[in-house]
């Protein structure tokens, strides 16, 4: 094994895993703003009149058919200093990246509340439930119950995207890592063989958690 | 505005070289990823353990770890393991993005072939088809139907997950985007506009294809799909890229 550095790696493995706590508040930053922004974007497609739902659905596609390094290019460099915000890097991605990964919670969350029954939209009017209780105590969740299992894939499928952050300069673990390599000139398979060993021990067993909930909730 | 456009007129001829190496990457890396599909769909379906249980390993290993790290891998770990240089990243490039949504595209495939009644199955052999006859004549088909609808939504997450060869510095639309700001950076609107809008275009055009396609496919089994839903975008239930 010639090609493995022991000592490297081991120098290696602490500073990849500090770069993975970034990694790691990135995804559930990132994720918190896709959960709640996908709901906000779920309701308005669901209840805004037409003129209101049109735009909103095509600026939706837009950001779904677009990468989302070419938004973080856009957002850190066009639309950061036109708006003179005094963001930093991670902020900037932790935001794109939410709103990015919305888009898509909006079409699970629109399709998890078009799967609730109707005779529970039936029995509302029946007891004459106010609007917000409607919602809150009956459709969302039972709707949540439904969404769960892609909503949490979502959370997983970003989870693999934030090294994308390392292109405006966030050092999360693989920006780490490409540093570590490109100061020492080696150790390259060090690096990113720990780097995809830490993500495959992350992400493996929360996607066999998430298979578990598939079944448990019964899709 | 008139400067928005003078230099969107400069920028235009980069970005065009750009995306040159988005399409080739995107083209090559599906056309990969298609073959790995069915090889690694069909191999789920084996009957010999073996098989089944490795095609299930690196279909999970490609699928756990992120595309950006398999990336760094096949372009900086990859030669000093193998001492073999690809000529160019862009290799590496269509390997890790052929590997990653070929692993995808995969679990469609099974799902596509599971979802093609026993009785098909059980007609093909009871007609006397040779296996290949089985698949290309009935099995295919009706899987095909199923399965090209995802493969729609991969093959805009591949084209997405193409930009991602920026961090290995690799020319692509988003690489020349960014270069035209390091030379000068007042006209970064101008590029990551137009890329951003020549992104949405090559997706628009991609998905409009995967349902025409789809269209041909069900109208050959005799499903007709409604015109207006042709012109739709395909559901996305699950975003990402990597």
């Amino acid at each position: 094994m010639s090609w493995w550095n022991n000592e490297a790696a081991l120098e290696l493995l602490p500073l990849l895993l500090e770069g993975f706590r970034i990694t790691l508040l990135a995804t559930l930053l990132g994720s918190l703003v896709a959960l709640s922004l996908g709901l906000v974007f779920a309701f308005i497609e669901r209840t805004a009149p037409e003129y209101v739902r049109r735009p909103v659905g095509w600026v939706l596609q837009f950001i779904r058919f677009t990468p989302p390094i070419a938004q973080l290019f856009f957002a850190f460099y066009v639309i950061r200093p036109s708006l003179g915000l005094k963001l930093d890097a991670l902020t900037v991605g932790i935001i794109v990246l939410g709103v990015h990964y919305a888009t898509y919670n909006a079409e699970i969350y629109r399709a998890g509340i078009d799967g609730v029954p109707k005779g529970q939209w039936e029995a509302i009017t029946a007891l004459s439930l106010p609007r917000n209780r409607a919602w809150f105590g009956v459709i969302l969740p039972q709707a949540f119950r439904r969404v769960m299992p892609s909503l949490g894939n979502n959370v997983i499928i970003m989870f693999k995207e934030v090294p994308v952050l390392s292109a405006i300069a966030v050092t999360e673990m693989v920006r780490v890592g490409k540093e570590f390599t490109s100061q020492h000139f080696a150790y390259y398979i060090e690096a990113f063989t720990i780097a995809g060993l830490i993500y495959l021990a992350a992400s493996y067993p929360t996607s066999l958690l998430m298979r578990k909930l598939e079944v448990r909730f019964g899709n | 505005m008139a400067d928005f456009f003078e230099t969107f007129a400069d920028a235009l001829p980069q970005l065009l070289s750009g995306i040159k190496i988005t399409l080739i990457l995107t083209v090559s890396g599906a056309v990969l990823a298609l073959a790995l599909s069915f090889a690694f769909g069909f191999a789920s379906r084996s009957r010999s353990m073996f098989v089944r249980g490795s095609s299930r390993v690196v279909v999970e290993f490609f699928r756990g770890t992120s595309l950006v790290v398999q990336l760094f891998w096949f372009v900086y770990a990859m030669p000093v393991i193998t001492g073999f240089q690809l000529d160019d990243p862009v290799y590496a490039g269509i390997i890790a993005l052929g590997l990653n949504y070929g692993a995808y595209g995969s679990e469609v495939v099974r799902g596509g072939l599971n979802a093609v009644p026993q009785a098909q199955w059980e007609a093909t052999i009871a007609l006397n088809m040779k296996p290949l006859q089985r698949l290309r004549l009935v099995i295919v088909p009706q899987a095909m139907a199923e399965m090209i609808p995802p493969f729609g939504n991969l093959l805009i997450q591949l084209l997405k997950a193409s930009s991602l060869v920026v961090l290995v510095g690799i020319a692509d639309l988003s690489f020349e985007a960014e270069k035209i700001r390091l030379n000068n950076a007042t006209e970064a609107t101008a590029a990551f506009s137009i890329s951003l809008v020549l992104y949405f275009v090559l997706a628009w055009l991609l998905n409009t294809g995967m349902r025409a396609w789809e269209g041909h496919a069900k109208a050959k089994l005799g499903r007709r799909v409604p015109r207006k839903r042709l012109l739709q975008p395909v559901g996305a239930d699950e975003g990402g890229v990597a």
